[in-house]
Order: structure tokens, then C-alpha cells, then sequence
């Protein structure tokens, strides 16, 4: 039943788009029925297929970039203050600016190719990565660090034995959080600028009113966000089985 | 073999603290403190709640930062750093290490790695504390007893000298404390033990001797030996006065608070 809900909720919502067409009789250039949406899907596959593919390379690299320098900046931070002091108001003012703005210039720099694309997903989900995991580097447990003192431990292993497992489920969330946001960034550089990608397929298809095309080109991307979503949700969980077990055992 | 892992090394180091001091959000838990821990023997260290016992255990371990000062000797004159391990109420064992790697924590973050001889002592202890067959067992399938004597297993890893407890048995239930002490007090035989207790039995079960801490600033204000080697049994009957003056000093030392 657990694994069913998602479905019946998305086969819910798309019996209520298929009323709401019938019902106002919309015309299909504002919004097409799902039926024709799924009919233009069909009759597109290997233009979808093709974007998509372009698409989906850029969230993931942008993803496992992203992640990559985020985790490597807050473990830096934790453990250094001096980088802490020096970097994390470089980090914070980077958010500041709107990603949105960037867009053209990592256009200019990069060219219409990937990169740029890339480069975008990466800038969307530093922060939150950074921000979520270096939290979790910074609340380890005081007793154990006290343990760790007596002991005479060396400071990177206390790192990489207690600090970096003990803050694993602060980075699940801000991974988790990185994988939801990481199309967007995919999919505001191919607006901006791109010769191919799903984002490019939108605009392509809107300006000459294949609007079902266009919704097509959306439920992929749709799907294709869910996918990372629910696989990263899935590896989070594998990589802290025992977070799992203590909160099962303290449950009611 | 696994009788001597325990004792080996066990040197008797005594251990004396001169001029402690320490403040706390600007006011003087104590001053000018001495305590005195004979080498070798269980001394139990006993006080009304925020007299700064945990905090005087927390200065000796290196532990206590800038609010705490004092002079630390030892019975040899060489500095204590590296020579104590210290045992706290929580087992603070870490839950993504199985229950052996656990016992094994110092080696690993002294040097990066566990060796085969490592594992060997490992394994020794957790079968002389009664834990056979849980050595690849996450801490979260255990017991708090069980937790707890893992948490004894890692202390006696270390093969320190000195052994610092903070209220150790404290967190869990009665039958498993009993057993915990008796465990406790063979495994340490030999080693300087300075333990911090809330409870005037547990403390007449252990001690070679006990002390009791009390006053602002605070002061050791009492100290007796009771009869007998420890671990004493909870019916001895010579314990009872003994338990009735501590319980007394205790109250006295509350009321003046």
C-alpha cells in the first residue's frame, strides 16, 4: 500500500487535469488534455529521449560535483577555523546573488554546451549541502569528542571516525534537498542559452505552440527529478542503517 | 593470558590535585581544592549534585578548558597526558561501529588502524567482561547493561594506569549495577580508580576509600576505609553505620548548600 500511494496520487491528479479540460473546454494551445500530452510523448520518444539524455547528464554531473565540493568545503570548515572565518561569509554572500542572474554569464563563459549547464546545477546546490553538512560537523556528540581527547586522538581521525558518520544524516538532508533543486539549475542554464536538453525542447516547442510537446518535455523532466529524489532518499538510508534502528527503537 | 591482559600493566600510580579552581558563570565552584588518590586502590569520590565532582574529575582528565585550573601531580613526576582513560555515565559508544571496533576505538583513532594483536585484546576483554558472540553487533541490539560493560571493555583497551569514572553504573538498573561493580572491581584491581558516585553503597561496595566532597567553595569534608577488600557485598553488615554516617554527612552537606 506504502509503495502504491505515489501512483494513486499521481493517477489522481491526472484524472482531475483530464476533468478540468472537459469540464472548461480550455483550449489545448493553453492546456492540452493528458491524453494528448501522452499521445505527443509517443509520437516524440527519440526527440524526448535525446534531450532528456542531455538534461539528465547535466543534473547529475551538476549533482555529484555539487556534492562533491560541498561535503569537501564543510569538512574543511569544521576543521579548520580559519577556513571557517575566511569562507563561510564567501559562501553566504554567494547566495545572495540570484542564480537566475548568473545564468548569461556562465553562459558567456562556458558556451551553450553542458558546461554552463553544469556549472549552474553545482551553484544551486552548494549552499544547501555545505550549510546542512557542515551543521552536522559542528553538533558532534560533546561526549565523544571528550573520549576522543583522553584518548589522544589524532584530529583527522576523529574526523573521519566520529565527526564526518556522526553528521551522515545532516548530509542526507542537504543531499536530499540538493537532489529536488538541481533540475532547476539544470534547466534555467538551457533556457538561457543551449542548443539541446529538455529545457531547450520547451522553448522550442512553446514558440512554435506544440504545447503538448511541451508538457511531454515537463513530465519527463518531472519524472526524471523524482528518480534522483527517491535514489539519493534510497542511498541515504543504506549509508546510516543505524540512525534507522535508534529511532525505531525509541519510537512509541 | 586473558587473566593478564588486565593486570599486566597496571602500575600504581598515585595521583595528587593541589590548588584547584574552578569558576563557573562567575561563580567559584572551589578553590584552593586538594585532593589525594592513593596508587593502586579504588578511591570513591561522593557529594550533593553541582558540588563540582564531575568538574574536579573533568580538570584531571584535561577535559575542564580555561574555567579550571590546578596542579596535577603524579607519583612519578612525569605529566598525566596519556596516562588515564576515563569512563562517563553515558556508554558513548558510537552506533555505526560494530560492538568490537568499539572496544578497539583508541587504537583506531591513535594510529588509524586496528591491528590483528589489537583485535586479539579486543576480543579477550569482551570475553572476559561476559559479552562472547556480540563482537559484530551494532550497540543499538544491546542492552544498557550490556552497553555498559562494552563501555568498561574499551576503558580497560586502553591499559592506562589511571582510571577516571563519572558516575559509570549510574544509567542502569539494579540487578545489572550490581553485577557491572563487581565486574568493574575485578577488572581494575591494581589500577588507580577515582570514581564519582551518587550513591553512598555503591561507593561503601568499591572503595578502598571514600570521600565525600561538600561546601562552597567546596571541600573534601569526610574520608573513611571500610573493612574488607572491595568489591564488598551489598549484606555486609559492618557496611550499615558506615552507610548511615555517609547518608548523614551528605544530608548536612545539602542542608548547608
Amino acid at each position: 500500500m506504502r509503495a502504491l500511494r505515489p501512483i494513486l496520487v499521481a493517477a489522481g491528479l491526472v484524472v482531475l487535469w483530464q476533468a478540468a479540460v472537459l469540464v472548461t473546454r480550455v483550449p489545448a494551445y493553453i492546456l492540452p488534455s493528458p491524453l494528448a500530452v501522452l499521445q505527443a510523448g509517443l509520437a516524440n520518444t527519440p526527440l524526448l529521449l535525446m534531450h532528456a539524455t542531455v538534461t539528465g547528464g547535466e543534473i547529475l554531473a551538476g549533482f555529484l560535483l555539487g556534492a562533491a565540493l560541498g561535503s569537501t568545503t564543510a569538512i574543511a570548515m569544521a576543521r579548520f577555523a580559519m577556513v571557517r572565518h575566511w569562507v563561510l561569509p564567501v559562501v553566504v554572500a554567494s547566495q545572495a546573488v540570484p542564480v537566475f542572474a548568473l545564468a548569461p554569464v556562465l553562459v558567456l563563459w562556458l558556451g551553450y554546451g553542458p558546461a554552463s549547464k553544469v556549472a549552474m546545477a553545482v551553484l544551486v546546490i552548494y549552499f544547501p549541502v555545505t550549510a546542512a553538512f557542515l551543521d552536522g560537523l559542528r553538533r558532534t556528540d560533546p561526549g565523544w569528542l571528550d573520549l576522543a581527547t583522553v584518548m589522544g586522538a589524532r584530529a583527522w581521525a576523529v574526523m573521519r571516525w566520529i565527526r564526518i558518520p556522526a553528521a551522515l544524516p545532516a548530509l542526507g538532508s542537504g543531499l536530499r534537498m540538493a537532489a529536488a533543486i538541481a533540475p532547476i539549475g539544470a534547466v534555467i542554464g538551457e533556457w538561457v542559452g543551449s542548443s539541446a536538453g529538455l529545457g531547450y525542447l520547451m522553448l522550442q516547442a512553446n514558440a512554435r505552440l506544440k504545447v503538448d510537446l511541451m508538457f511531454a518535455a515537463l513530465a519527463l523532466l518531472a519524472a526524471m527529478g523524482l528518480i534522483l529524489f527517491f535514489a539519493v532518499d534510497w542511498a541515504v538510508r543504506r549509508a546510516v542503517p543505524w540512525q534507522a534502528e535508534s529511532t525505531s527503537s525509541e519510537g512509541p | 593470558m586473558s587473566g593478564k591482559t588486565i593486570s599486566a600493566k597496571a602500575v600504581h600510580l598515585s595521583l595528587r590535585v593541589e590548588r584547584a579552581r574552578l569558576t563557573y558563570q562567575g561563580k567559584t565552584l572551589f578553590e584552593d581544592l586538594e585532593i589525594a588518590v592513593p596508587g593502586g586502590e579504588w578511591t570513591c569520590l561522593l557529594g550533593p549534585s553541582g558540588v563540582g565532582k564531575s568538574s574536579l574529575l573533568r580538570l584531571i582528565a584535561g577535559l575542564a578548558g580555561d574555567a579550571a585550573s590546578g596542579s596535577l601531580t603524579t607519583a612519578d613526576g612525569a605529566p598525566i597526558t596519556g596516562r588515564l582513560a576515563y569512563m562517563a555515565q553515558q556508554d558513548l559508544l558510537l552506533p555505526w561501529l560494530p560492538v568490537l571496533e568499539n572496544v578497539a576505538l583508541g587504537a583506531r583513532l591513535r594510529t588509524g588502524r586496528v591491528s590483528e594483536a589489537d583485535h586479539a585484546r579486543a576480543r579477550a576483554l569482551l570475553v572476559e567482561l561476559g559479552l562472547k558472540g556480540v563482537e559484530h553487533s551494532l550497540p543499538a541490539t544491546l542492552s544498557g547493561g550490556m552497553r555498559q560493560r562494552v563501555a568498561l571493555a574499551r576503558t580497560l583497551f586502553e591499559e592506562r594506569p589511571i582510571v577516571l569514572m563519572d558516575e559509570p553504573f549510574s544509567a542502569v538498573d539494579a540487578i545489572a549495577r550490581l553485577k557491572l561493580q563487581e565486574l568493574a572491581a575485578r577488572a581494575l584491581a591494581g589500577r588507580t580508580v577515582l570514581m564519582v558516585t551518587h550513591d553512598p553503597m555503591e561507593a561503601l561496595r568499591l572503595g578502598h576509600r571514600v570521600l565525600v566532597m561538600a561546601g562552597r567553595p567546596a571541600r573534601i569534608t569526610a574520608a573513611m576505609e571500610p573493612p574488607g577488600a572491595p568489591p564488598r557485598e551489598v549484606t555486609d553488615a559492618r557496611l550499615l553505620p558506615l552507610h548511615g554516617e555517609l547518608l548523614s554527612a551528605l544530608e548536612a552537606a545539602r542542608l548547608a548548600a
